[in-house]
């Protein structure tokens, strides 16, 4: 019986710790180590993998939230056939896998495709697309869900005062500001957490598209976990800080505001 | 209010830091190589492309993917040059008109890696004997099976063997992960299987439990890698100009040299294989 | 086009209903609502007040029948016409930003929105809340910062459902001196409330509403001494089980 099957956590390399192997045992200490030490040199590799990530995401959130906040509003607010289905599709979309898009993404982009005349490809701005592409669903379904129950109290109000679809949907989405900050922030990790379509549409270029996952996984691809698990710690601080910060605002802001 | 504007300021402002990342479109002097995993993950492109670039201030992007990705990448004019290591693949991508004026850059070799232990008793310098010995012990093999050059190769000396590990192991002993080179040296790793990876890869390859060269030498295991020029005529913003100056420099005795001072641990991992 | 000031009222129904999941909430509904006398809405619970007043408010539609004001209000022009709800929903920014959003949709030049809504705040004694987030203040400061918010779209008609029935007295007389105010400046008042000693303060005339239909109108002073129904008789000693 050599040969059944063994369980998931002993083919991934993180498994390793129960290994008799001394070499392996310590991973993760000498993770820690070694991330300390790039962060602590301020290791100039590390910080333009970071920056990159960070202008990607960032890029993609806004591009994203411009577009996903009105919508997902106007979808809360009006009323038109089709707004129902419209909604399932939105929600079904939310489980679309990042690998998926990044494909869509990259055969749009393809100088073979329809958009490949842009000449983008491997380049940040497929990966802002991609990205922003991935988490739009996102955005406007939650919005949208946020905006409807806020619909509910506010419809009649508004409705009295005279204010069209339009009007309402800004009041509202300016109304649930803090709570939009949490949505905007849970895309924010989404997108820089991501690493199968910036992979596809970036190429993970070594000084030009690549970001913190692409990297993580071309490192553990060369069995170079510490400096994986290293970057992914860079990762997990940054979008924690996020979270927090985000956290402590909203906190504030519903101490003032009610 | 205070509030309000003082986190919408915040936002206008995390939006205008932003706003640098969207016109990033390509730089000037710059070209896009499709080439393998096991070129960029052995750490060959870090030690050469910077002195290519140091001479012609022309950078260059390396999009790693498996040979068949990287070929197809080029088939759809989303990359300048070619970088790979599956000849018959190569000479069919030629063939077709997708790309012209392949050269032989350089080879490397494949090696059979296995547990120190080597339950199979598979070590030796023959690599059909190794693949008999492992069929015929039922040890654990990993493959790539990701269509890749590797892969390829692998799949040759199985039948050269006259085993069809597929039909005999799938599911068993012979484990098709589809993945890279790294991946699979991990998986690999973790199993105490043997497989068959590329030299370069292996020697920066820093996980390794228990694993070691079991079969290596054997003549056939050679790997060579051309390099091909997307065919302008068929995409006409291939950067020629750009691309040709790096195939050349590529098969020019500074780059041979380039190529052959590149080592790990002392041993070479790339051998010059340009004619002129 | 009508002229944005162009007299609203008389409001006419005729034979209006409403029905929803199966169930009958008004029907036959006849009324004529002039301008002048305050209109005042009684009625026991679940019997379809607010149904009424919500559609002729315009919020919801009659499943039957017509509604017509004399010079009626269009798609996308100012309303001239305001509600304020038991309770009040107000927006999550300052006390005047409430203000300035409902006079930006009215369509008020934005240079003279603050110099509106400041005067309004001090109309209702807000003035120094201006600047105060509107929804942490207390229940009869939210309500009389919906008055005035009301109050300052210079409604021709003002429908006020159960305003003071989730405030203590003193926030209630506040309120009821509010609403004489806007009588006297010329806004016709329709209220529906709970409160009979209301009832009898601000009201000029009374509706009452039983069971979907309108069992009575008549003036306050004859409707709380000679009901003319037996349902209103009914509904008055129940509510006024003193008497």
């Amino acid at each position: 019986m050599r040969h059944r099957p063994r369980s998931l956590c002993k083919i991934l390399p993180i498994g390793q710790p129960l290994r008799p192997p001394p070499a392996t045992v310590n991973t993760l200490s000498l993770a820690f180590g070694e991330a300390w030490a790039m962060i602590a040199r301020a290791d100039p590799k590390l910080l333009e993998i970071v920056a990159l990530s960070l202008r990607v995401s960032l890029s993609a959130v806004v591009v994203a939230t411009l577009l996903a906040l009105p919508f997902g509003a106007a979808l809360a607010v009006a009323r038109f056939r089709g707004r129902d289905a419209l909604v399932v599709v939105l929600n079904a979309l939310l489980g679309l896998p990042a690998v998926v898009v990044g494909l869509a993404v990259y055969l749009l982009l393809s100088r073979a495709g329809p958009l490949g005349a842009l000449g983008i490809l491997f380049t940040p701005a497929a990966m802002v697309i991609a990205q922003a592409v991935l988490i739009f669903p996102l955005i406007a379904a939650l919005a949208r869900q946020s905006v409807a129950d806020a619909w509910r109290e506010y419809a009649e109000q508004l409705h009295s005062l005279g204010a069209g679809p339009l009007a309402s949907a800004f009041a509202l989405l300016h109304d649930l500001r803090f709570s939009l900050v949490t949505i905007v922030l849970a895309a924010f990790g989404r997108a820089i957490a991501e690493v199968g379509a910036v992979m596809i549409v970036g190429g993970n270029i070594d000084g030009f598209t690549r970001v913190m996952t692409t990297a993580i996984a071309l490192e553990t691809s060369k069995g170079d976990l510490p400096l994986a698990l290293g970057l992914g710690l860079v990762l997990l601080a940054i979008v924690l800080a996020l979270n927090v910060g985000a956290h402590l605002m909203k906190e504030r802001a519903q101490r003032h505001h009610g | 209010m205070a509030l309000n504007r003082r986190a919408f300021a915040a936002l206008a402002a995390l939006a205008l830091a932003c706003a640098p990342a969207l016109p990033l479109g390509a730089q000037d002097k710059s070209i896009v190589v499709a080439s393998t995993t096991s070129t960029e993950q052995s750490g060959l492109f870090g030690h050469i492309l910077p002195m290519f670039t140091r001479k012609t201030g022309i950078a260059v992007k390396v999009v790693a993917l498996g040979t068949g990705q990287a070929l197809d990448v080029g088939r759809r004019g989303d990359a300048d040059v070619v970088f790979v290591h599956d000849r018959p693949a190569e000479e069919k991508f030629v063939a077709e008109g997708y790309g012209v004026d392949r050269r032989d850059v350089m080879y490397n070799d494949f090696v059979l890696v296995g547990p120190k232990s080597d339950p199979a008793k598979a070590a030796g310098k023959d690599i059909t004997a190794g693949l008999k010995a492992i069929a015929a012990a039922k040890a654990p093999f990993v493959s790539r099976a990701d269509k890749s050059g590797t892969h390829a190769a692998e799949l040759r000396y199985f039948k050269q063997a006259g085993v069809d590990p597929v039909a005999e192991g799938k599911g068993t002993w012979y484990r098709e992960t589809g993945s890279g080179m790294g991946p699979a040296l991990n998986t690999a790793s973790s199993m105490n299987a043997y497989i068959l990876a590329d030299r370069g890869t292996w020697l920066s390859f820093r996980n390794r439990g228990e694993l070691r060269i079991v079969v290596e030498g054997d003549k056939r295991m050679f790997n060579p890698y051309g390099v091909i020029l997307v065919n302008p005529a068929k995409h006409a913003h291939v950067k020629q100009a750009e691309a040709r100056a790096f195939m050349d420099w590529l098969v020019s005795a500074e780059g041979q040299a380039a190529i052959a001072s590149y080592k790990i641990g002392g041993e070479q991992l790339f051998f010059p294989e340009a004619k002129g | 086009m009508a002229d944005a000031s162009a007299p609203l009222l008389p409001l006419v129904l005729e034979n209006v209903g409403f029905a929803a999941g199966g169930r009958t909430i008004l029907a036959g509904i006849d009324l004529r609502i002039e301008p002048g006398p305050r209109t005042v809405i009684i009625g026991p619970n679940g019997a379809g007040k607010s149904v009424l007043m919500r559609i002729m408010h315009g919020l919801l539609a009659p499943t039957s029948g017509t509604l017509r004001w004399a010079n009626p209000e269009r798609r996308g022009e100012p309303r001239r016409q305001a509600m304020v709800f038991q309770r009040p929903v107000l927006l999550r920014r300052s006390v005047l930003g409430n203000l300035l959003f409902a006079l930006a949709v009215a369509g008020v030049r934005s240079h003279e929105r603050e110099a509106r809504a400041r005067a309004a705040l001090d109309r209702v004694g807000l003035g120094t809340f201006a600047d105060r987030p509107a929804r942490v203040l207390s229940g009869g400061e939210q309500q009389r910062l919906a008055l005035a918010r009301a109050r300052m779209l210079r409604p021709q008609v003002l429908f006020l459902d159960e305003p003071t029935a989730n405030l203590d007295p003193g926030a209630t007389r506040e309120i009821e001196s509010v609403v004489q105010s806007i009588h006297d400046s010329g806004t016709k008042i329709v209220m529906i409330t709970h409160n009979l000693g209301q009832a009898r303060r601000l009201g000029d005339e009374i509706l009452f509403v039983d069971r979907g239909r309108i069992a009575e109108r008549s003036d306050v002073d004859r409707f709380f001494r000679h009901p003319a129904t037996a349902e209103a008789d009914a509904f008055l000693k129940g509510e006024l089980p003193w008497h």
